[in-house]
C-alpha cells in the first residue's frame, strides 16, 4: 500500500506539471497580448511595452515558463488586472462558497442516491424499482439551469421558503442566513448528482445480487439483507467510489452554471467573469487551483478504492 | 466677470424648512429614517477606483453617494454646484477660480482642501489614469492653489463645459492612495463592506456637511443574470432594480400593486451608423432615403413595446440641445424609393451591416433587412463580435455600415471629429461643434449646438433608430430614486422607506 502510495503521489506531481504546460501554453495562444488587456483602449507604444517589463511578457518563453511554474509552486497567482486585488485571497473568498456548496451537494446526494441505488437493484421487479429507475433517467435528462430555476419558481417565489438567490454579505459571519442562502443551490446540485449516483449504485449493486459469494452466503443460511449489508457494500463500494471521484470533479466545475441562476459569489462566476475580461491571473489562479483539486480528488478516490478493497493491492492495478 | 453662487441647496433647504413649518411637517413621519434600502443592480463595479477600469457600475454606486465632485449633474440633467462654493470666470473664459465649501470633511476626518482637489484633478489626468473622460479635461493647462479654499484652473483654450465635465472628477482625499479597494470621499454615505461578485454596502456618514440621507444605510446587490435579478425583487430580497435591459419580464410588476414601475429618458441611442465616406452612404440622398425606409416606430415596439422614444437625431432630451427631430426624414416608403432613383439607383444596392453579436443588434438587423427590401435594397448581415467591432469597425474604418448602441450624455460632438469611426464631415458642423465649446454662454452653446444637431439630421449622417428606455422598478413603498440614472449614476440619499 505506501508503494502504491508513493507511485501515485508521483504520478500526481508529474500530472500536475503537464497540467501546468497546458495552462501556460493555452493563455500563450489565446488571442491578443496581456499588456492590451492590463492597459485598456487607448494605450499608448510606450505604455504597453512598460506593462509589458512589468507582468513580464517581453522575456523569452523559457524564461516566462520557468517564472510561472516557480510562482505556481509558491501558489503566488500575482494580483487580478481588473480588480488590483490579489488573486489568492479572492479564490479563498470565492472558495467559501463554492467548497460548502459542492460539498453538502454532493453529501446531499449521496445520502440520496446509495438507498435509493441499492432499493431498485434489490427490488427491480417491484413498481417502485422501476420507478426510481425511471426518475433518475428523467433526473439526468435535466439540465442543471432548468433544474434551479424551477425550484426558484416553486421554493422562492411561490412558497417563500428559502431566497431566489443571493449570498449575505458578511458570508460565514452569519452561519444561519449562509446556510438558507445555499440550500437552494445545494439541492439543486444534489438532485443532479443524484440522478446519475443512481444508476450507478443500481448497477452495481445488480452486480452483486448475481455474484457467486452472495449465493454462498445466502446457502450458508445467512437472509437477504444481511448478506447484502455484510458482503454486498463493500464490494459494491469499488465502482461507485471512482464514479463518485469523477462527479465530485464535475461538480466543481459544473458549478459555473449552478452560481449564475442563484447569484452566488462562487469560483464559477469568478471564472466566468476573469475570461469575459481576460483578465489573466484570474483565469489562470482559478484554473490552477481547480485543476489541483480535481487531480487531489482523483488521488483519494484511487487509495480509497485500494483501501475498501485489498485484491486491488495485490494485483496492483493502477487505475 | 461673472459670478456664480451656489445657492439652489441652501434654497431647497430654504424650500423644505418652510414646508414643515406650514404644516407638512407630516411627510416627515412617512419614511423610515433607519431604513436599509436593497438596490439590486446588473453592474457590478470591478474595482473602487473610476480611473482604474472599474466598469459604469461604480459610477452607479459611487457618484454623489460616497464621492461628490465640484459640480453634480442633476438626475434631470442639469450641472449644479456641489463641493464648489461660488466661482467666477476670466473675462477671456481662460482662467476659473474656485472657491470651495467651508466644513466638509472626507470619511477619513480630514477636511477637504484645495490640494485634495488639485490632485483628485490630476489624477483623471494622469497618464496611467484609464478614465473615459480623460480627453475632455485635455484643455486643462495648470492648477494652482492659492490658498487652502481656493482652486484657480488655467486653461489652454476656452471651455465652456468645464464645469460639467469635472462634475466626474470624484474629490478624493490626498492622503488616501491607492482606492481600487477602499474609498476617502465627502459623500453622504462611506463605504461599509465589500463582497466581491455579490454586494457592496454603504453606511450613512455622520459627519456629513450637506443634508443628511433620508436612510440609513444602501446596499447594492449584484447579479449577472436578468432572470435572478427579477427574482429577488418579487421575493422582497431587494427593494429597486436599477436599469431593467429587456421588456419581456416588466408584465410581473406592471400589474402588481406591489410593484412601481417608472419610464426615465436614458441616454442610450441604437443606431445604424454608415460610413460615409465610401458609396453609396457618401451620398446624402441614399442616407435619407434608407432613413425613410425603416419604421421606426414599429421597430421601437418591437423591441422595448411601449417604452422608449424616438429623437430623430442623436440628441436625447436630457441634453440641453435637444430638439425633437423626428419629423425630419419621417417614414415613407414611396419618397424613400424616389430619394434613390434620384440618387441613381432606382434598381437598388446591396450593402453588408456589422452586427455585433449581443442584443439587441441581431434582431435590430433582422428588422431592417426586411425594411430594406421594400425599397430593393438587398443587406446582408454579418455578426462580428464587441472585440472585432472595435478592431475593424471603430479603428481601421474597414466597413459600409454597422449597428451601434451609443450610452454617452451630450456625445453630439462625435459628429464634430471627422476622424470618427464613421467618417462624417460637415464643415460648417466642425466649426459649430469646434467652436460651441469656445462661447461665452451656456445659451451660446446650446443655440450652437441645436444648429448642428439639425445639421447632421438633414444630411440624415447616421440612421437613429430609438433611444432605450430607462426603466427602473422598485417595491411600492419605496421612493425617491433617480428615474434617469443619467451617466449611470444612482443617487441614493432621498430614497425613502415607509415604515
Amino acid at each position: 500500500m505506501a508503494s502504491y502510495i508513493a507511485r501515485r503521489s508521483l504520478i500526481l506531481v508529474l500530472s500536475l506539471f503537464v497540467a501546468a504546460i497546458v495552462l501556460f501554453a493555452l493563455l500563450r495562444l489565446l488571442p491578443g497580448d496581456p499588456a492590451n488587456a492590463l492597459l485598456g483602449v487607448g494605450a499608448t507604444p510606450e505604455q504597453i511595452a512598460a506593462a509589458r517589463a512589468q507582468i513580464g511578457s517581453d522575456q523569452p518563453l523559457t524564461v516566462q515558463f520557468a517564472r510561472f511554474v516557480t510562482s505556481l509552486a509558491r501558489f503566488d497567482f500575482g494580483t487580478s488586472f481588473v480588480s488590483k486585488a490579489p488573486v489568492l485571497g479572492e479564490i479563498a473568498n470565492r472558495m467559501s462558497v463554492t467548497a460548502p456548496l459542492t460539498l453538502a451537494g454532493f453529501f446531499v446526494a449521496v445520502i440520496i442516491a446509495v438507498p435509493l441505488g441499492i432499493v431498485a437493484a434489490a427490488r427491480a421487479d417491484r413498481w417502485y424499482g422501476a420507478a426510481i429507475s425511471v426518475f433518475s433517467q428523467f433526473g439526468i435528462a435535466i439540465p442543471v439551469f432548468w433544474l434551479g430555476i424551477l425550484l426558484v419558481a416553486l421554493f422562492a417565489i411561490r412558497w417563500r421558503i428559502f431566497p431566489s438567490g443571493g449570498f449575505p454579505l458578511k458570508g460565514w459571519e452569519r452561519p444561519g442566513e449562509a446556510a438558507v442562502a445555499l440550500a437552494l443551490p445545494v439541492l439543486t446540485v444534489a438532485l443532479v448528482i443524484a440522478a446519475s449516483l443512481v444508476r450507478y449504485v443500481r448497477a452495481s449493486t445488480l452486480d452483486v445480487l448475481s455474484s457467486d459469494y452472495l449465493r454462498t452466503a445466502r446457502a450458508l443460511g445467512a437472509r437477504f439483507p444481511e448478506a447484502l449489508v455484510r458482503h454486498g457494500i463493500r464490494n459494491g463500494a469499488v465502482p461507485v467510489v471512482s464514479v463518485l471521484g469523477i462527479e465530485l470533479a464535475t461538480t466543481l466545475l459544473g458549478a459555473v452554471v449552478v452560481e449564475r441562476v442563484f447569484a452566488l459569489p462562487g469560483l464559477g462566476s469568478m471564472l466566468l467573469l476573469a475570461i469575459q475580461q481576460r483578465d489573466y491571473p484570474n483565469v489562470q489562479g482559478v484554473l490552477f487551483v481547480s485543476t489541483l483539486i480535481v487531480l487531489l480528488i482523483g488521488f483519494a478516490a484511487d487509495i480509497l478504492q485500494r483501501f475498501i478493497d485489498p485484491r486491488l493491492r495485490t494485483t496492483g492495478a493502477d487505475r | 466677470m461673472r459670478t456664480t453662487k451656489a445657492f439652489l441647496r441652501q434654497g431647497l433647504l430654504a424650500s423644505a424648512m418652510l414646508l414643515s413649518a406650514s404644516g407638512f411637517g407630516a411627510m416627515a413621519a412617512d419614511f423610515d429614517p433607519s431604513a436599509t434600502i436593497r438596490i439590486g443592480s446588473l453592474y457590478e463595479p470591478q474595482n473602487l477606483d473610476n480611473t482604474a477600469g472599474a466598469g459604469q457600475g461604480i459610477n452607479e454606486a459611487f457618484n454623489g453617494n460616497v464621492y461628490e465632485a465640484l459640480f453634480q449633474l442633476t438626475d434631470a440633467g442639469t450641472v449644479e454646484p456641489r463641493l464648489v462654493e461660488s466661482f467666477t470666470t476670466s473675462d477671456d473664459g481662460l482662467t476659473y477660480t474656485f472657491k470651495l465649501k467651508g466644513g466638509v470633511k472626507f470619511h477619513s476626518g480630514d477636511p477637504l482642501t484645495s490640494a485634495d482637489v488639485k490632485e483628485s484633478i490630476e489624477r483623471v489626468t494622469a497618464e496611467a489614469s484609464k478614465s473615459s473622460r480623460k480627453k475632455s479635461l485635455a484643455s486643462i493647462a495648470r492648477i494652482e492653489t492659492p490658498d487652502d479654499q481656493t482652486v484657480v484652473i488655467t486653461l489652454s483654450s476656452r471651455s465652456i463645459s468645464l464645469p460639467y465635465n469635472l462634475s466626474y472628477v470624484w474629490i478624493v482625499n490626498d492622503a488616501a492612495g491607492d482606492i481600487t479597494g477602499k474609498e476617502d470621499g465627502t459623500g453622504p454615505y462611506k463605504l461599509s463592506e465589500w463582497r466581491r461578485g455579490s454586494a457592496l454596502a454603504l453606511d450613512k456618514f455622520d459627519g456629513y456637511w450637506g443634508t443628511p440621507p433620508t436612510n440609513a444605510e444602501v446596499v447594492f446587490s449584484y447579479f449577472t443574470d436578468a432572470t435572478a435579478l427579477n427574482n429577488a425583487l418579487l421575493t422582497n430580497a431587494v427593494d429597486v432594480i436599477t436599469s431593467v435591459q429587456s421588456p419581456d419580464s416588466l408584465a410581473q410588476f406592471k400589474d402588481n400593486p406591489a410593484f412601481k414601475v417608472t419610464d426615465g429618458a436614458s441616454t442610450t441611442k441604437e443606431i445604424l451608423a454608415y460610413n460615409d465616406r465610401v458609396a453609396p452612404f457618401d451620398n446624402v440622398k441614399v442616407r435619407k432615403a434608407l432613413a425613410r425606409a425603416v419604421d421606426k416606430a414599429k421597430l421601437l415596439n418591437s423591441i422595448w413595446g411601449d417604452y422608449g422614444t424616438l429623437i430623430g437625431s442623436f440628441v436625447p432630451p436630457t441634453d440641453p440641445w435637444y430638439e425633437d427631430l423626428t419629423k425630419v426624414d419621417p417614414y415613407d416608403v414611396e419618397s424613400a424609393k424616389a430619394l434613390l432613383a434620384e440618387a441613381g439607383f432606382k434598381d437598388g444596392f446591396s450593402f453588408t451591416l456589422d452586427t455585433p453579436d449581443y442584443d439587441p443588434h441581431p434582431i435590430v438587423a433582422q428588422f431592417l433587412q426586411a425594411e430594406f427590401a421594400k425599397v430593393g435594397v438587398k443587406m446582408n448581415i454579418n455578426i462580428i463580435t464587441a472585440n472585432e467591432w472595435y478592431t475593424k469597425v471603430y479603428k481601421q474604418h474597414d466597413f459600409q455600415a454597422t449597428l451601434q448602441e451609443h450610452v454617452n450624455h451630450r456625445d453630439i460632438v462625435f459628429y464634430g471629429n471627422p476622424d470618427f469611426y464613421w467618417g462624417y464631415n460637415n464643415p460648417e458642423v466642425v466649426k459649430l461643434i469646434a467652436d460651441s465649446e469656445t462661447v461665452g454662454s451656456a445659451d451660446e452653446q446650446t443655440a450652437k449646438l441645436k444648429e448642428a444637431n439639425r445639421l447632421i439630421a438633414e444630411d440624415a449622417a447616421s440612421n437613429w433608430l430609438y433611444l432605450y428606455p430607462q426603466i427602473v422598478v422598485s417595491a411600492a413603498d419605496v421612493s425617491g430614486y433617480p428615474v434617469n440614472g443619467l451617466n449611470s449614476q444612482f443617487y441614493a440619499y432621498d430614497i425613502k422607506k415607509t415604515p
